[in-house]
């Protein structure tokens, strides 16, 4: 097993008296690709707020590369290289997506020129080349969706997490940008992504952790996790696994 | 060292001008609770309203008290238009734009008032404005009084029009839930110009409360307005009882304030108070944390 | 379009007028007009950059017109030391109100009432304080020497605030381009995007409201000279909070030359109007107030941006034309 880049401990969040989150522990390993699944409500979102300095955590540590880095706020996550994308896509909806990817581009890059040189690369890699001219308002789903990846993108980070990026996609539009995600990890980006699309974390992941009410319920390899029984039952609801197993 | 005899009546007097404020405040609080902007032009409208009471009394000849029944439909209606056919289509529904033409609104109607009566200070004479109740060991005048009570029976209206009535369903319910309840059909437009009409409904109630013993000129209502923001930060934004519980304490904080420091300082404590309030507890006093 | 040359075409030509015009009315008007659009400037950075909008920016405007008084008139000063002080002076309440307010996290309404509230504590305190002569206000001696920061022909005054709004310009523009610039639009877009893109919200909000201070200030500071008068009325008043709002909303928050085409066009209409009514009061506010709601409802980018909303408008229109056709 790689080093791991991510190391969550025992977090927790509670919403008033809701436990969002319950002592949770992960771990992304350097250079793979992790995923999280979980039925909706699980906590998963909420664990990427966590990770990436949105929310703090009631309970428990974060640990990126080495440091301690419970309870720091987002910028400064993202200046050690944890990047987010938003489930519900966040564009600077005012703004050309090239000056959208370039909002990303200049916590790297001071300069005014450099900046705009990388967000149009981050735009070639994603697929954007063609539209870095059009407000990010203007854009297609399939569009946004793309926009939030290169915006992240742009921060040149070590850690990128990613929150349902290909949701709302229709299956071309996914057949698309999963090379996009796979090229990613092969130049080094460690990714730890939420998806419902089983085929995509199938495909792409190396590492599955599911969540279901606020907690871990399973961990494995994809293949593992998709015929666990608990985690069929998270689904689908109790006594589907048994069902499911009766039928021919 | 102050003695009871001072302080006993300058609190009943803070309680009685915190009552006004409470329905201005109520106004303001209603408004935002649904649409969720500061009306900028609340004052404005206060002042408005103010002169309409003066007018109705100097021309027509209808006791301050009587032309509520006149005044507060009236504007009932043109808060409704103002919201329906000004701020909601100027606005696209963003809420820097509303605050900028509430902020427009404010500065056309103020100066159209200047424009039109110039600076001058007008009062009214009605025979009770100096009658007094005689406590044994104060004095409440009358018009306060009055004032006080017809605060509460406006609170009672509203609350009975918030509970009972359909459109207070609907407000209530876009208040909460405003997709939602779009999604069950509810007319979103027509109820933000209900309420806005509900909230400048309040201030002209407030302006027929305050003639008997106020002054007016075109920048009267700033006073109360300013003083309205606090209440309505102090109870929470949106907060009905916040802002009559947040009305009756600035009031006797004014009170109290004057009394120890002077007229003008006095509101200075006030501001300070709100400044206070809006960095640590935005939410105000009453709200739940966010 | 994105360089220098256009300022330098604009204040060059605004800067032959006083060698074409000699009536002292047109020269004041175009003064204070000037004046306001400084002030508007200073919002513009705050506003219309940062999207954060202050319904009280006479705290700037006032501290700068004070700190040039007082300095001089009750220490002692040179007129200039104290004229820069005025503008360092904006800076640091801009630190303080700015540091109090991005702290607590407030936003939209409730950043344009404390905004409001700051501007008020100020006005009741100057009219009250004895250092600022309370009621009566602070009056500059008359000293029509260079060294004292007064000049004898209005055209001077003029070249001196047209040399402010001029840096004003350059920094916009700078700001505009910078990577500081960028970060504060994504926060007026959008202030979560731009914290997960490694944005300190609260520092660049903080950093505008720093320069937006200084440059608004600059405006009082002027006033102090020109008019050698201030008073609380004037310093904290509403009017100004409202006319730094006005102009660049008009003329078009978030670019380079919308303060200035708004204050021109502002103080214009607001001048025809008193001279249509004879000098009647609160027209011309009336017809701002006006302005202002039509420029929200109907030009949302300004008279500056009306040009591209038309040419858009156009397209779309000939676009639906040729698909039906
Ligand atoms: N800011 C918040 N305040 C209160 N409750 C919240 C907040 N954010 C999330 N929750 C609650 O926490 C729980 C977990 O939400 P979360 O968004 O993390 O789920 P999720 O796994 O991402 O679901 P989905 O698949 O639908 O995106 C839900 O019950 C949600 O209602
Ligand atoms: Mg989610």
């Amino acid at each position: 097993m790689a080093e791991a880049l991510l190391t969550v401990e025992g977090v927790s969040r509670r919403f008033g008296g809701l436990l969002a989150v319950g002592a949770v522990s992960l771990i992304a390993a350097e250079g793979r690709i992790t995923a999280l699944i979980g039925p909706n409500g699980a906590g998963k979102t909420t664990m990427f707020a966590l990770i990436s300095g949105f929310l703090k955590p009631s309970d428990g540590s974060v640990r990126f590369g080495g440091d301690n880095v419970t309870g720091e706020p987002a910028h400064r996550l993202a200046r050690r290289g944890i990047a987010r994308t938003f489930q519900i896509v966040q564009p600077f909806a005012g703004l050309t997506v090239r000056e959208n990817i370039r909002v990303g581009a200049h916590l790297r890059h001071a300069g005014r020129a450099a900046a705009l040189a990388a967000a149009e690369a981050v735009a070639r890699e994603v697929g954007l080349a063609g539209l870095l001219d059009a407000p990010a308002d203007s854009l297609t789903v399939a569009g946004r969706k793309r926009l939030e990846l290169a915006k992240a993108l742009a921060t040149e980070p070590k850690l990128l997490l990613l929150d349902e990026v290909l949701a709302g996609l229709n299956p071309s539009e996914i057949r698309d940008i999963i090379p996009v995600i796979r090229g990613l990890r092969d130049r080094g980006i460690t990714i730890l992504m939420i998806e419902h699309v089983m085929q995509a974390v199938m495909s792409l992941a190396e590492h599955v952790y599911v969540l279901a009410e606020g907690r871990i319920i399973a961990t494995g390899t994809p293949a593992e996790v998709a015929c666990d029984p608990v985690v069929i039952e998270a689904y689908l609801g109790h006594g589907a696994a048994k069902r499911l197993a009766r039928a021919p | 060292m102050l003695s009871p005899v001072i302080l006993i009546p300058a609190l009943l007097n803070g309680l009685l001008t915190g009552a006004v404020y409470a329905l201005v405040a109520l106004g303001l609080t209603l408004i935002y609770g649904v649409l969720h902007i500061i009306n900028f032009a609340h004052g404005a409208l206060l002042t408005a309203a103010m002169f309409a009471a003066y007018f109705a009394f100097q021309v027509l000849g209808i006791d301050p008290y009587l032309s509520i029944f006149l005044i507060a439909p009236l504007f009932f209606a043109i808060g409704y238009a103002l919201q329906r056919f000004v701020i909601g289509p100027a606005s696209h529904g963003e809420d820097r734009n509303m605050l900028l033409v509430t902020l427009g609104l404010a500065v056309v109607i103020e100066n159209a008032l200047l424009f039109g009566f110039r600076a001058d200070t007008r009062t009214i004479d009605v025979p009770y404005a100096f009658q007094s109740i005689d406590l044994g060991f104060t004095y409440l005048a009358v018009p306060r009084l009055v004032g006080f009570v017809a605060v509460f029976a406006v609170a009672v209206v509203l609350w009975l029009i918030m509970t009972l009535t359909d459109i207070g369903r609907a407000i209530r319910a876009v208040a909460k839930e405003k997709l939602g309840a779009q999604l069950a059909g509810i007319d979103v437009a027509h109820v933000y110009a209900v309420t806005f009409g509900l909230g400048t409904a309040c201030v002209a109630v407030a302006a027929c409360l305050l003639m008997p013993t106020y002054y007016v000129n075109p920048g009267a209502g700033n006073a109360f307005v300013l003083v309205a923001f606090t209440i309505v930060v102090l109870g929470g934004m949106g907060s009905v009882p916040g802002a009559v519980v947040g009305g009756l304490v600035i009031g006797v904080v004014e009170s109290l304030s004057s009394l120890f420091l002077g007229d003008s300082l006095g509101q200075v404590g006030i501001f300070l108070i709100f400044i206070a309030v809006l960095l640590v507890r935005p939410q105000g006093l009453f709200g739940a944390k966010a | 379009m994105r360089s220098f040359v256009p300022i330098a075409i604009v204040v060059a030509a605004l800067a032959v007028v006083p060698l074409l015009v000699h009536s002292n009315v047109v020269l004041n008007f175009l003064v204070v007009a000037l004046m306001i659009a400084l002030a508007g400037q200073g919002w513009n950075i705050l506003g219309g950059y940062g999207g954060q909008y202050s319904f009280g920016h006479a705290i700037f405007f006032g501290t700068g017109a004070y700190v040039t008084a007082i300095l001089q008139v009750k220490f002692g000063v040179n007129a200039w030391l104290a004229f820069g002080t005025g503008i360092a002076a904006g800076a640091v309440v801009g630190v303080v109100v700015g540091w109090l307010a991005f702290r607590a996290g407030l936003r939209g309404s409730y950043f344009a009432l404390v905004t409001l509230a700051f501007a008020e504590v100020l006005r009741i305190l100057a009219s009250v304080t004895p250092i600022t002569g309370a009621g009566v206000g602070t009056l500059l001696k008359l000293d029509l020497r260079f060294a004292a920061l007064q000049f004898e022909s209005r055209a001077v005054f003029y070249w001196l605030i047209l040399a402010l709004v001029a840096v004003a310009l350059i920094v916009t523009y700078a700001v505009e381009r910078s990577r500081f610039g960028a970060w504060l639009t994504a926060v007026r877009e959008n202030e979560d995007a731009a914290r997960a893109l490694g944005v300190d919200a609260v520092a660049v909000k903080l950093g505008a409201m720093v320069i937006s201070g200084a440059i608004t200030a600059a405006a009082g500071c002027f006033y102090s000279q020109y008019f050698l008068f201030v008073d609380s009325h004037i310093a904290y008043g509403a009017w100004i909070s409202v006319e730094a709002l006005l102009t660049p909303i008009i003329g078009g928050a978030g670019t380079i030359f919308g303060p200035l085409v708004g204050a021109l066009v502002v103080k214009a209409l607001g001048e025809g109007a008193l001279l249509v009514t004879g000098q009647a009061p609160g027209l011309d506010l009336v017809v701002f107030g006006i302005v202002l709601i039509a420029v929200v409802g109907l030009a949302p980018r300004g008279l500056v941006g009306l040009r591209a909303q038309l040419a858009a408008r156009w397209r779309r229109a000939r676009a639906g034309e040729a698909s039906r056709g």
